[in-house]
């Protein structure tokens, strides 16, 4: 045990660098004799290329070259891959679509990319942009999903009804029969609202190649540099590994927008050797609302079938996915097996089953964002479940007790895939109603009214799958890739750490807890420990960050180059004491002989690793630096419960959400402060998807929503002061028991935050609102209700 | 942003006179609004003529029965002001609650007004405090000024150099802001004024502020929070945006008033 260790609250060792403006960010690089470049997007949501002129742009001051996706074509580059292949359910694989990186024949979105312009500067690549002329013939735009699956325009020739792929999963049979023989039916349509990320950071890459070795080196921001490595090298531009290097260097923000492969890196990268110049490119932040993906998306109808008692009997699904003009990275994985495979949620549901349809748009590609499919499940789910207790008369605490998985269940095989290896959630949720004070808000309520406002309650119980693993059941699955992590903890000569870490932190705080984790290992304090990432040429290997991964997956992977290091330098302090390797001991940072005061200190044994004079050299090797990659059993299920007060102004229909109570189980918690400030932040995040954020396209597939004029980002006097805390069941899946934390906030709170509304609406007569719950649609629904009320 | 000639004023004089040599010149006063549209290139001025370094246009100064407030003196200014505080609260707490901190630090009276943005705070404030609008040339009445959304009566050299507001005997207002860009989806404000009640509403109009009769005659009348919420105002010329329909913001502008008399006292 070390001060430093796991469980202690220690600041965070970013935070130096990045609250006093020394971050070291893409766009902080300038590299000796860099261009600029400047992006044409297309202005129309879907149009074919005529004819793409750049020689009067060609001509302009200082450009050095201007390449459109015929240049691109012609030299035989690839499309922007998928990584995820789902099949329908005829067998038949996805729709899969060409991405051309630069567009070729057609722009299916507003912000699509048809030149990139490469100037001295970054004004003259934009001024010169101006000059192109781009012949477009517009077509017809299928912007929402109904109307793109009539199949009036395509956006893809080769995607019939823009349907990208019809999935299922579960068993329909034993589903239907269990509506065949249900007391009640609860039946809910809803949305799950388009967002747009904006992470602080736009996106950001500079490129580079070395004639004289062939390397290619790009800085991106990017959540997983090894991935943009593979997917960019092999499956784009056939650059192998050892040519081609990618860093992340601070990278600011991602919530998901980060991890996919970008048609710019790719330009980038590509241009680089063409002009033999540093290319840097930035996105303004019009650009990031207009291309960086999107997220959630859904629509869906769904029946739960209830007993007399209220007994979940079965759950029946059918999902509108909308992937965008073309598929993302993940984007094909997100609405199905992120999604679906959790829909038994918290409940002993015994037969499920769903379909999920996919739809091509003329829109911005859609793919993960903070939580990934598993908030649009669980907001289905809670909305569905309240929804049944309303309609039922019955309470929706017992409704929701009723049919929880009980602690003794588990492992619990769900009928949709997923084996839930621990967790507890009758408890999180006992804990959740405790610290809300539930049982006293009818008094809260009452002061309110006297007051003018409306007061509700609502709750989510919730469960969430993270840690995608094993690989091989990933595989199996479609993933295009393997989902472990790697590590390399290098022990230096005088004890100091460095560990290289195949995830990416970008704001996570995985700088002071993966040194925490060292620390409580070697027993060293955590500042003798720095821990790298990012640059492919540092890390040997690494899936990267999302899917709140990095510590369930990467974790590990540090644990077990840790413990290979004990291993060894036991033997090297088994040799120094002379005594036998099995009677050595090592704890609180000493190396011991059992039973008697002999002792090396961990720093004596490291320095004696490279400072080889009295060494078993012919048993083992100088040097203490191990390197180890780990895949997991399973995923990691964190689950809790959110509860959520808000009031009402009726004159205006403003929300104010005034509580906010999320207990949650991450399993074992390394660093208290930083979980709380990763619940904080994905809490603020699912607040801003009930209340403020909602991404518009109008009929003509133009962004509505494309700035801080029109876009609600959640701000700090819109939240309250939370209260979060953590109870956890050990993780099962782990040798750290850990499970993730950093999407845990944004997957419970939607639907606490929407039933809270409706419960205070309630007296009023509404029954639906749908997200994002803004001022003027409030007010409607009370309008339409209260017209109801005097009609009847 | 597109190149431009960049030139200081260090007087009214020369502002005006380096406005006119330009081929396409634009005044540039706090920059709130002018900057971002700029970086957007939604604009192209051949100059910009800075009136920042021009002294006699910014202060308040406490006139009496009456604050002139220099067309240059920054929103933050206002705000903190102890005249403005002490004989027009309303006109304080309105300045206090323009955009964020940044904004309030650079952007400016005169800037705001001559911009006659829809969704600004500022033109509600002239409108029904009945203020004074101070030129190099002439002196507008309040109700002669603005032209409609980003139009005023402005001539393409002439310059705000100063506003008047006479003291009020009771003024308040009160903004429901747009969620996403916190400019008033309806910002409205009440005031009487030498026993003229006059009620003016900003973010809602198509064309811009304007003065909302209706509530100005139920308020003459009984000057009462009730009053103003009875008024059922027509949404006819009412803007309606993914924001807020025309309908909601009708009746936002009772809701708002009613809570502008509240702050009125």
């Amino acid at each position: 045990m070390s001060a430093t260790g796991i469980g202690a609250s220690i600041k965070r060792v970013e935070d130096l660098r990045f609250l006093t403006g020394n971050g070291h960010y893409t766009d902080d690089i300038n590299q000796l004799d860099q261009s600029h470049a400047w992006i044409l997007r297309s202005p129309h949501a879907h149009a074919k290329l005529n004819s793409v002129d750049t020689s009067k742009a060609a001509a302009a001051p200082g450009v050095i070259a201007i390449f459109t996706g015929a240049d691109m074509a012609a030299d035989g580059v690839g499309g922007i891959p998928c990584g995820w292949q789902i099949h329908n359910k005829d067998g038949s694989p996805m729709a899969e679509p060409g991405h051309p990186a630069l567009a070729v024949d057609k722009v299916r979105h507003v912000g699509d990319q048809v030149a990139i312009v490469i100037a001295e500067t970054r004004d003259q690549a934009r001024d010169a942009a101006e000059l192109i002329a781009v012949d477009y013939a517009v077509l017809p735009a299928a912007i929402d999903m109904d109307t793109a699956l009539s199949g009036a325009s395509l956006v893809h020739d080769d995607a019939p009804n823009n349907r990208c792929f019809d999935w299922e999963i579960g068993d329909r049979d034993a589903t239907e029969a269990a509506f065949a023989k249900a007391d009640h039916v609860v039946s809910i349509d809803l949305a799950n609202n388009r967002l747009i990320p904006n992470a602080m950071e736009p996106r950001a890459a500079i490129s580079e190649f070395d004639r004289s070795t062939g390397r290619y080196t790009l800085h991106t921001t990017t959540q997983n540099p090894h991935v943009i490595r593979l997917l960019m090298g092999a499956f784009v531009l056939q650059i192998p590994e050892h040519k081609l290097r990618i860093v992340a260097p601070d990278v600011g923000g991602g919530f998901g927008s980060k991890i996919f492969h970008y048609a710019e890196e790719a330009i980038l990268t590509w241009a680089a050797a063409k002009v033999h110049r540093p290319i840097k490119w930035t996105a303004e932040r019009s650009e990031s609302f207009m291309t960086d993906a999107h997220g959630r998306d859904h629509e869906t109808h769904a029946d739960l079938a209830l007993d007399k008692d209220g007994k979940f009997l079965g759950l029946r699904v059918a999902t509108k996915a909308n992937v965008g003009a073309y598929l993302s990275t993940f984007g094909s994985s997100v609405p199905t097996y992120l999604y679906a495979t959790l829909l038994a949620g918290v409940y002993a549901t015994p037969a499920i089953y769903a379909e999920v349809q996919t739809v091509f748009t003329n829109t911005v590609p859609v793919d993960a964002y903070r939580g990934a499919g598993r908030p649009e499940c669980t907001y289905l789910l809670e909305r569905l479940v309240t929804k049944a207790a309303r309609d039922l008369g019955m309470d929706p605490v017992e409704l929701r007790q009723k049919n929880m998985i009980q602690p003794d269940q588990y492992p619990y095989q769900t009928p949709v895939a997923l084996e839930y290896d621990c967790g507890d959630s009758p408890a999180t949720f006992a804990s959740a109603l405790k610290a809300s004070d539930y049982a006293g808000f009818e008094a809260r309520r009452g002061a309110a009214e006297k007051n003018g406002k409306l007061r509700g309650i609502g709750i989510s119980t919730y469960v969430e799958a993270c840690g995608i693993a094993p690989s091989a059941v990933a595989g199996a699955l479609g993933a295009r890739a393997g989902l472990y992590e790697s590590a390399q903890v290098r022990v230096h000569p005088t004890g100091s750490v460095t560990v290289y870490t195949g995830t990416h932190s970008h704001g996570q705080g995985h700088e002071t807890t993966f040194a925490q984790l060292v620390s409580e290992s070697f027993g060293i304090p955590a500042d003798l420990v720095e821990v790298s990432h990012g640059d492919t040429d540092q890390v040997q290997f690494g899936m990267g960050t999302y899917g709140s991964r990095s510590l369930a997956v990467g974790g590990p992977a540090i644990l077990k180059a840790c413990n290979k290091v004990i291993d060894k330098a036991k033997k090297i302090a088994a040799h120094i004491l002379e005594a036998d390797v099995s009677d050595i001991e090592f704890a609180d940072g000493k190396f011991t002989v059992v039973g008697t005061d002999k002792e090396m200190a961990f720093a004596e044994v490291s320095l004696a690793a490279y400072v080889p004079h009295n060494y078993p050299i012919e048993e083992i090797e100088p040097g203490l630096d191990e390197n180890a990659f780990y895949d997991p059993l399973n995923f990691s299920f964190p689950g809790g419960a959110h509860i959520c007060e808000v009031e009402v102004d009726p004159d205006t229909g403003h929300v104010e959400v005034i509580d906010f109570t999320a207990v949650d189980d991450v399993g074992r918690v390394v660093n208290p402060m930083i979980v709380e400030g990763q619940v904080h932040g994905g809490l603020a995040q699912g607040v801003g998807q009930a209340v403020l954020e909602g991404c518009v396209y109008d009929a003509d597939g133009q962004l509505l929503t494309g700035s801080y004029m029109d876009y609600t980002m959640p701000r700090a006097d819109d939240l309250p002061n939370f209260s979060v805390s953590t109870q956890g069941v050990m993780g099962a899946s782990n040798p750290l028991e850990v499970k993730g934390v950093g999407e845990v906030g944004a997957i419970g709170s939607p639907p606490a935050v929407i039933n809270a509304i409706i419960d205070a609406l309630s007296p009023l007569g509404v029954t639906d609102i749908s997200m994002p719950a803004t001022p003027n649609k409030v007010w409607q629904a009370i309008q339409a209700s209260s017209v109801r009320q005097a009609a009847e | 942003m597109y190149q431009f000639n960049y030139q200081k004023a260090g007087s009214q004089d020369d502002a005006v006179s380096a406005l006119s040599s330009a081929e396409d010149g634009k005044f540039l006063a706090g920059g709130m609004t002018l900057i971002p549209t700029l970086k957007q290139r939604l604009a192209q001025p051949s100059d910009l003529v800075d009136l920042s370094g021009i002294n006699d246009m910014v202060g308040i100064q406490d006139g009496g029965d009456s604050i002139t407030i220099g067309a240059m003196t920054r929103h933050v200014d206002v705000a903190n002001s102890d005249v403005v505080g002490s004989k027009i609260p309303a006109l304080q707490h309105l300045a206090s609650h323009i955009g964020d901190p940044q904004v309030r630090n650079r952007g400016t009276i005169g800037g705001s007004i001559a911009n006659n943005d829809p969704a600004a705070d500022y033109p509600a404030a002239v409108l029904a405090l009945n203020a004074t609008v101070i030129t190099n040339k002439r002196e507008f009445a309040a109700d002669d000024f603005f032209d409609g959304m980003f139009a005023t009566n402005l001539e393409e050299d002439e310059l705000i150099t100063a506003i008047r507001f006479p003291v009020p005997e009771k003024a308040g207002y009160a903004k429901f802001p747009n969620p996403a860009s916190r400019y008033a989806l309806v910002g409205v404000m009440v005031a009487q004024t030498g026993g003229e009640t006059r009620v003016s509403v900003t973010g809602a109009g198509q064309d811009g502020v304007f003065r909302a009769s209706d509530i100005e005659s139920a308020l003459s009348g009984n000057w009462s929070a009730e009053a103003a919420k009875g008024v059922k105002m027509s949404d006819d010329g009412l803007n309606s945006d993914i924001h807020a329909s025309a309908e909601y913001r009708a009746h936002l502008i009772s809701v708002m008033a009613s809570r502008a008399v509240d702050a009125a006292g």
